[in-house]
């Protein structure tokens, strides 16, 4: 627990200490820490095994870039894989374990795949394991991903809840480094509702890794001051440990807030992070750069780190790598790394600059025309190679190494409309491209101002514009800051050897497999990238894809801008799956829908089904039933013997009103309704355009201008929606209203012989059937509470379906089962309502396919051809009305006892089950038990001409071949006379 | 009404609910008549006159107007949502229709849809957690259709402090659900 390797310095909290483990190792660190910077100061620079090869990595940075040192943090069911140590914020009592190694970090036994290299080029899947073909998936395919892989999931369901939400800004500013800070102040003291959101814990960007001035002030002491002020304006939003994901449609963005990941869990009721959707009139890129490495040979070890990494530890968090630190660069800023970490007393062994010429380093070895091109150290860094510009060469022994390639610019969200960045030859990077996202533009770093000076002033400068546009005036004062230019010769390898140096080092990329890539004519970026895996790991190539561009560029011939890139996409960095959903799983997933009956339904022990999001009742068990086949049948046996009653609230009910009511009803449906007198209901069948069913139900006439229209449950919504397209965009002519009122009322179906009896103990009028004779529909009044009563039936009994406003649903359903009582009434369920409504041959939703026209269903004859309606003149169509079309039939098992499976085929007797021999299938099947056996019904070619006919129900997949009667559909009081009694 | 038709509320209790959770108090409110008014074809004069006559204001596009006996928020293009005290206006549609006669649709709403009130020092942490309006911009008497929680709501801003939403009825326990857990997600 000593930290051998902490410095001075850093914003960390050294009055606290936190400690931690690693791999079931103990350790301590501070406040301020991250997980790698915590660890590092102990010493320890090995944290993972590589992708493919199982090497020895340690961080590469000190970023969201990290490719390297991917561990699973926190364990049980939070436990989390591929996290950043980089980014992992310090916790008390933080746990985290090394992943992609067995039996042990240290010694890994797949670490042999480095040893097989050879064989595992670029695409060496694409040619090897080709035979036999079969083991691909049950061999080959697990043993790879068993040892190229990940961290691993906990299997367990995550704990924690994650909220969503959106903001909205005048300006949005992603980043709040120098560019960003600065913006946010010139735009928020002009009044500018602005969001400024940055990945990091601790605002500042590179001002708090960085020993720069600004206005005579340490820059993080500046980031602080301005932070202060920011907090101060109302106007102002600070979104700290928020990354801003994706750019999407119309200026919205979307940002993952880390809410309690900072905490070993979150607060009771907090959420562990908060997906916001942004909706930004503006939008600033100030995400800074990010810096790049050079590729040679074994440039992969633990405590090889990009340079401007190294400085940050040293600066930001008071930890130096190594006690003997070398750096490797091919730019001025890759030198500061050298100053700032022998001001901080770390000892600089060497500075290898590639290029020749320039001023040396003063009080260090400055090397110039120099390159590494090999290193040593089984687990972490020992020596350096060196081959000096005479070409002499000499091993250093070093056990830090800080690499600088350069710096890109973070284009990424630019880029995320497909904006394809350019390139800029003085910075040797990309830089933002025009066809950004609109109203997006990048200031600071990201649009390539490198300097303190610059950054600042592209922020401010940016800021003024976006609030001219807005309307408002936004002078700044630019504090003083260096303006140091950007000196770089561009170096993206060091020739030299057969060893393999790394270009993307999360999917083990090396310079070979570009080589290959390119032998191979995979020389396209886009063919590269999938060739090689180049920038498709977690890190999406944050460190590796120009170098791999750079190569390729070489191996072509072509330059970089030629060569082009590919095309970024959200999200910037990885989110959890969990932040995707937010509240929305299990069984919040979508809200529910409860009946008026619910909670009298729960009181009796129902057994609910989801239908949509409504919970109905599926039957409700008695004591003694043990099957719910026996509360099915008791249901159905009861309802037809004396009376049962269900719940239909949840049908579709949209008021239609106005003076063309009925001539947009005759237009919407197949059959008429402007002839129906008030007072009355008609079914009706509702066709699509191409002719097919839509959906069926029944629609009663309350008044002259006034219909109320029932549809089914499933259609609800979508027959509404269909019903508005008509009214406003077919006939805006037509003086039509609607709205839906499904939930405004608590309806019941009351069904069975005794149902009359029932309701009149309740309903205020004369409801005999000579007042209300079948298909009759009124207001009327139940012990003087409004209601509406309409005698329908679906299950074929005398049946009427009573409504009161959805408020007295549980009073009436209470009030109907006490009145039921002399009559031993029941109450049914969805299943019961299925088997009455097959015995009585009538179509549900497994008939409504959307596939099966009112011929099919034996409803041809709805279809007025007296009047135009939607459909109709598609369902003229030949094809339409083949006499050997497919007909709605029933199915009897002739053994009665034999089981019918749904979505069975029907065959002929005798006739081998292939498709050519196929007659049609079985669309629903129940249990009859008036009949008892199976019933079912089906669509079958010919069916009207094949009733009384034997065939078979075959259902391969089920493995059953029954021998079945067709008959007619209604198989229950076929004329209709219970229904008019 | 005589037993056993005991009305309940949306929320399945005979009396209506108020939650506080922290800094928000959620009222369920059971006192409300709901109708829509809808313009029919060519007849805006007579409706504009008619429900001058009888208080009811029409409130243009994204507003909610108060007032006595009946106050009123837009919904879509030629239709409103009238409000009246229930105690007064049992059967609300009924008694608009005699005052509106054919000049417009009614259509009996108040079991349709369920009402909290919601009142904060400030709202803005909870709804801009559930809605994605742009709250704070907007003046009060703002109205507007909504999701939240996945269900289209009626949302009317009376003051920063004051909102009332309008939800599915049969969908109550779930928006509390999510009411409440975004409510204690911000203690």
């Amino acid at each position: 627990m000593t930290q051998p390797h902490r410095i001075a310095g850093g914003q960390i909290d050294r009055a606290q200490t936190l400690t931690f483990t690693f791999d079931g190792k103990s350790f301590a660190g501070h406040p301020g820490d991250t997980l790698a910077s915590a660890l590092l100061a102990n010493g320890v620079r090995l944290m993972g095994r590589s992708f493919k090869y199982h090497r020895p990595r340690g961080p590469l940075s000190a970023g969201s870039e990290e490719p390297n040192a991917l561990v699973e943090l926190r364990s049980g069911a939070r436990q989390e894989p591929n996290t950043r140590a980089t980014v992992a914020e310090l916790f008390d009592g933080l746990t985290a374990a090394s992943q992609n190694r067995w039996p042990s970090l240290a010694f890994d036994a797949l670490a042999i795949n480095d040893r097989l290299n050879a064989f595992l080029t670029a695409g060496f899947y694409y040619k090897t394991f080709m035979w036999p073909a079969a083991f691909w998936e049950k061999v080959y395919e697990p043993i790879i991903r068993r040892a190229a892989g990940l961290g691993s999931l906990s299997q367990l369901e995550d704990p924690d809840s994650y909220d969503k939400g959106f903001l909205h800004c005048d300006l949005l500013i992603i980043g709040a480094g120098p560019a960003g800070l600065m913006a946010a102040q010139t735009a928020g003291r002009a009044g500018l509702r602005v969001v400024l959101a940055d990945e990091d814990f601790r605002m500042g960007g590179r001002l708090n890794a960085e020993t720069h001035m600004i206005a005579d002030h340490p820059g993080a002491d500046w980031a602080t001051a301005t932070l202060a002020e920011l907090a101060s304006l109302p106007n102002v939003r600070l979104l700290p440990r928020t990354t801003v994901t994706g750019a999407f449609d119309h200026g919205i963005y979307s940002a993952v807030e880390r809410v309690s990941d900072h905490l070993p869990a979150p607060l009771p009721g907090k959420p562990r992070q908060t997906l916001w959707r942004i909706y930004a009139a503006h939008t600033l890129l100030a995400a800074g750069a990010t810096e790049r490495p050079i590729a040679f040979e074994n440039n992969d070890r633990p405590g090889i780190l990009l340079a401007g990494s190294l400085r940050a530890y040293a600066n930001r968090w008071g930890v130096t790598v190594g006690d003997r630190v070398a750096i490797f660069t091919n730019n001025d800023d890759g030198l500061r790394s050298a100053t700032d970490l022998q001001a901080k007393g770390v000892d600089v062994v060497a500075v290898i600059d590639s290029r020749t010429g320039g001023t040396l380093l003063p009080g260090i070895r400055h090397l110039q025309g120099a390159h590494v091109i090999d290193t040593k150290g089984r687990l972490g860094l020992s020596s350096i190679t060196v081959r000096h510009a005479s070409g002499k060469v000499e091993t250093i022994a070093a056990n830090a190494l800080g690499v600088s390639g350069g710096w890109n610019p973070n284009v990424n969200i630019t880029s995320h409309h497909r904006s394809k960045p350019i390139w800029s030859e003085p910075l040797a990077a990309f830089i933002p491209g025009p066809d950004a996202p609109q109203n997006l533009i990048a200031a600071g770093s990201a649009a390539g101002h490198f300097s303190t000076h610059a950054a600042l002033k592209s922020g401010a400068e940016a800021a003024r514009q976006i609030a001219e546009a807005l309307g408002k005036q936004a002078p700044y004062v630019l504090p003083q800051a260096e303006d140091a230019p950007t000196r770089i010769t561009p170096l993206w390898h060091v020739p030299h050897g057969k060893g393999r140096a790394w270009i993307d080092q999360q999917n083990d990329v090396t310079l070979k497999d570009i080589k290959l890539a390119h032998q191979e004519n995979f020389a396209h970026v886009e063919h590269l990238k999938r060739y090689t895996t180049l920038g498709m790991a977690t890190d999406q190539g944050k460190t590796g894809n120009v170098i791999g561009l750079a190569v390729m560029a070489e191996l072509t011939g072509q330059t970089i801008p030629q060569t082009g890139t590919t095309v970024y996409r959200p999200p910037y960095t990885p989110v959890a799956m969990g932040a995707l959903a937010g509240r929305s799983r299990g069984k919040d997933f979508k809200p529910t829908r409860l009946t008026p009956s619910h909670h009298w339904a729960t009181e009796q022990g129902a057994v609910f089904v989801e239908v949509g999001n409504w919970l109905r009742t599926q039957w409700i068990p008695r004591d003694g039933e043990t099957t719910w086949r026996q509360s099915v049948d008791r249901e159905v046996l009861q309802t037809r013997k004396s009376v049962g009653i269900c719940d239909v609230t949840t049908l579709g009910k949209i008021d239609i009103q106005g003076t063309d009511a009925g001539t947009f009803l005759d237009r919407v449906y197949a059959n008429t309704f402007s002839t129906l007198p008030v007072g009355k209901c008609r079914y009706g069948l509702m066709l699509r355009e191409d002719g097919m069913v839509f959906d069926d139900g029944t629609t009663a006439r309350m008044a002259d201008t006034e219909y109320v229209m029932t549809t089914t449950t499933v259609n609800a919504v979508t027959v509404f929606r269909h019903l508005e397209f008509c009214r406003q965009c077919l006939w805006p002519d037509l003086d039509v209203q609607l709205i839906s009122t499904t939930e405004a009322w608590a309806q019941y179906s009351v069904a069975g012989p005794n149902a009359r009896k029932l309701l009149e103990k309740l309903v205020d009028q004369d409801i005999s059937d000579a007042a209300f004779p079948y298909m009759g529909a009124g207001n009327i009044t139940v012990q003087g509470l409004r209601a509406r009563l309409f005698r329908i039936s679906f299950s074929g009994e005398l049946a009427y379906e009573i409504a009161v406003p959805t408020r007295y649903g549980d009073a009436l359903i209470r009030a109907l089962v006490a009145a039921g009582r002399e009559f031993d009434a029941v109450v049914y369920g969805t299943e019961a309502l299925g088997v009455m409504r097959v015995e009585k041959g009538h179509v549900a939703g497994n008939e409504l396919n959307g596939q099966s026209s009112a011929l099919n269903m034996g409803l041809g004859k709805m279809v007025s051809k007296k009047k135009d309606s939607i459909g109709m003149a598609n369902s003229l169509r030949p094809g339409m009305n083949d006499p050997d079309g497919l007909r709605l039939v029933g199915v009897k098992p002739v053994d009665p006892t034999a089981t019918l499976t749904a979505g069975s085929h029907f065959l002929p007797l005798g006739a081998p089950a292939t498709a050519e021999n196929n007659g049609g299938w079985l669309t629903s099947k129940v249990y009859s038990p008036h009949l008892g056996s199976d019933i079912a019904l089906g669509y079958l070619k010919s069916g009207d001409q094949k009733i009384g006919t034997r065939m078979r129900a075959v259902n391969l997949l089920a493995g059953t071949d029954t021998e079945v009667d067709i008959t007619s559909p209604h198989f229950f009081d076929p004329t209709g006379e219970r229904l008019r009694a | 009404m005589p037993d056993p038709f005991r009305p309940l509320t949306a929320l399945g209790q005979p009396d209506a609910q108020t939650l506080t959770i922290g800094p928000v108090t959620i009222t369920e409110r059971f006192d409300v008549a709901l109708a829509s008014v809808a313009l029919r074809r060519d007849r805006d004069k007579d409706l504009a006159k008619l429900a001058k006559a009888v208080g009811l204001p029409l409130p243009d596009a994204a507003n909610h107007a108060a007032g006595t006996p009946y106050s009123a928020f837009w919904m879509t293009p030629d239709m409103w949502m009238a409000e009246a005290p229930l105690a007064s206006h049992d059967d609300i549609a009924a008694t608009l229709k005699l005052a509106l006669g054919d000049a417009a649709s009614i259509t009996e709403q108040s079991d349709a849809w369920v009402r909290f009130d919601l009142t904060a020092p400030d709202l803005t942490p909870l709804l801009e957690r559930l809605t994605n309006l742009d709250l704070p911009t907007k003046s009060d008497g703002f109205a507007a259709r909504t999701v939240i929680d996945h269900l289209g709501t009626y949302l009317i801003k009376h003051t920063p402090t004051e909102v009332t939403l309008y939800a599915p009825r049969a969908s109550a326990q779930s928006l509390l659900h999510a009411l409440q857990i975004t409510a204690q997600s911000l203690i």
